[in-house]
């Protein structure tokens, strides 16, 4: 997992050069094998940006602006429109962000600032292997664990409790786009804890101190000079989180229940960018169905990219801002 | 009363105890699904689920003996796209480059790692599957290295750092040139943690099913040629997860809990191996 936080680099590297500056013919090739591998990042950008508007320019063409705003999905008849997708998206990754979002800061305020040191590497250790559980598993315990359970209790509870808003209304199948929401949750607390464990730790310890000294107690602290000053970074690991969850596909796929359509119900089953691309892409068996899906793809590329340039700028500059932080 | 120094050491106290229940409910997905997974996968895990092939529906037993060979002549594949790439650019990200050049180049590895691996299925389906007109492990493996190469390239170059930069200032004293330097000092003395960034890289992608569906493909039988299309254990575990029979649900329960182990298995062994400084870093 690479660190959110650039850790301190050490200065040798302009000495280095100093002294011995790539010479001779075997530096020169390895210098430039090694560019043209770092290169590949950016290629791939690249790379995956052409063959999604390459593979979805015809779609492009015959649906414009259209594809964006219209909800029939219709393959029969050759009418697509991505809006369902767009809303079962935003939708469930909202409901994740709702749970996951507190849950992930206050565990990494807890390992960082509140929890006795002993207990701090087992549970650090426990959340990287729930990082490490396939997407693809976690979606077979939520089709024959969490669905039913979820249809037997909880969603009866809450439909008798807010079942006059439209949010928790109509009937209940067990696949949802609560259920979606959910499952995606799981598969974003580790990584915002993670991420927002690192920048917590990256606050200076005079933060701290200076606060202790003023008679704060632990909670104080926390509150006043870690928090305050790691909001910045915090909420970059959250738009980090938004990034996955909006990418997020075999889970959702196995929970969401995979219809296109807009319903205010939560209880309603949803569909989401990614997760159409996963059902349908093997069977889309004319041109304009197959582009109709890479531009789904396209869509789901570019917001993600958005969500992850928005949280690596915050995370980066949240760095920079530590250095210059710990100098004054 | 309301900021007497008893209510706010009250206060405190409250907070340590709702962030620790926090805590507990972050790591209780891994315990449920971990006790799911050992409780209706074990009784189905035995010696023909990783000796025969998967049967037809109604036929009892049966195992899938190629999905897992067929997941690691993936991952193989995989790693001859990811590895050279990933960590080469990481060699040059810690060995060369300029201040704002490798910013940037980290930016977009980042951001990189950050595209859904679905996508990753679209784009190498449009590369190879629809050009060569056939679903194969080829796409399958290119698929899953592409997704390899940014997390090798940002766990290599962090690992390059922590060499000390006296054994390059030592090296080059000595009038070894800069790029033998880097392979038989730098990188030889990280050989260690670059090991460890590859394994945990393939166990990152050992269990992604999204990038497979359309380039994999997946097969009931064996595959006798790479260019056809391959089994692969996260596909099975899918298809099987979905399909309406019980013993093939209990094939999936089989199949993850052999997939999760495969994978917990390599990521303890890779930090019993690598020494504490090398751990952090991961």
């Amino acid at each position: 997992m690479p660190i959110a936080v650039a850790p301190e680099r050490p200065a040798v590297r302009s000495t280095i050069d100093r002294m011995a500056p790539p010479s001779g013919l075997g530096d020169k090739v390895f210098k430039w094998f090694t560019l043209a591998m770092a290169l590949a990042v950016v290629a791939l950008v690249f790379l995956v940006g052409w063959q999604l508007a390459r593979g979805s320019s015809l779609a492009i063409h015959r649906f414009g602006f259209h594809f964006l705003a219209t909800s029939t999905w219709d393959p029969v008849a050759e009418q697509f429109g991505a809006l369902p997708f767009i809303y079962g998206t935003a939708v469930s990754s909202l409901i994740a962000l709702i749970i996951a979002v507190p849950l992930s800061i206050a565990t990494a305020v807890y390992l960082t600032e509140l929890a006795p040191l002993w207990i701090r590497q087992p549970i650090v250790s426990l959340i990287e292997m729930l990082a490490a559980i396939p997407s693809v598993i976690l979606g077979l315990w939520g089709i024959f664990v969490m669905i039913p359970w979820l249809r037997d209790h909880p969603f009866p509870f809450l439909k008798k409790i807010f079942g006059w808003t439209p949010f928790f209304s109509g009937p209940i199948y067990g696949v949802s786009m609560l259920a979606g929401g959910i499952i995606i949750a799981v598969m974003i607390l580790p990584i915002i804890t993670s991420v927002s464990r690192e920048i917590l730790r990256s606050v200076p310890n005079l933060q701290r101190e200076a606060a202790y000294a003023l008679g704060a107690t632990r909670w104080e602290v926390t509150r006043i000079a870690v928090l305050s000053y790691a909001k910045k970074g915090l909420f970059g690991a959250v738009i980090l989180g938004l990034g996955r969850a909006l990418g997020e596909t075999m889970a959702v796929t196995m929970v969401i229940g995979n219809t296109p359509q807009i319903r205010a119900s939560l209880f309603a089953p949803g569909y989401t960018l990614a997760s159409v691309i996963a059902n349908e892409f093997t069977e889309a068996t004319t041109d304009v169905y197959l582009q109709a899906l890479f531009e789904i793809g396209l869509v789901l590329f570019g917001i993600t990219i958005l969500a992850n340039l928005l949280a690596q700028l915050l995370l980066k500059t949240m760095g920079s801002t530590i250095k210059s932080g710990a100098v004054q | 009363m309301k900021n007497s120094h008893l209510w706010r050491k009250t206060k405190s106290a409250l907070a340590s105890a709702a962030s620790f229940v926090c805590a507990l409910l972050v790591i209780a997905p891994l315990a449920l699904v971990f006790l799911h997974l050992l409780r209706s996968g074990a009784s189905a895990v035995n010696w023909s689920f990783f000796t025969e092939l998967p049967k037809p529906v109604g036929v009892a037993g049966g195992g899938m003996v190629n999905a897992i060979a067929g997941s690691f002549e993936l991952l193989g594949l995989a790693a001859l796209v990811g590895v050279p790439v990933g960590v080469f650019g990481g060699v040059y990200l810690a060995e060369y480059g300029t201040v704002r050049g490798n910013w940037l180049l980290r930016f977009v590895a980042d951001v990189l790692n950050g595209v859904p691996s679905i996508i990753w299925g679209v784009v190498v389906y449009g590369l190879v599957v629809l050009r060569f007109k056939s679903f194969s492990a080829y796409a399958g493996g290119l698929a899953l290295g592409f997704i390899m190469i940014p997390l090798i390239m940002r766990t290599t170059e962090e690992v390059l750092l922590l060499v000390p930069a006296g054994y390059r200032e030592a090296s080059l004293a000595l009038g070894i040139s800069r790029w033998k330097t880097i392979v038989h000092i730098v990188m030889k003395t990280a050989i260690k943690g670059i090991v460890t960034a590859i394994l945990l890289a393939l166990a990152r992608v050992a269990g992604e099913t999204a990038p497979l569906l359309f380039t994999a493909f997946g097969n009931r039988f064996w595959n006798h040629d790479l260019s056809e299309p391959i089994a692969a254990l996260p596909l099975q575990i899918f298809s099987y997860a979905i399909s309406p029979y019980d013993d093939w649900h209990r094939q999936a329960w089989a199949g993850a809990l052999v997939l999760v182990v495969m994978i917990f298995f390599v990521n303890i062994l890779v930090r019993f191996l690598t020494r504490e400084r090398v751990a952090r870093v991961l």
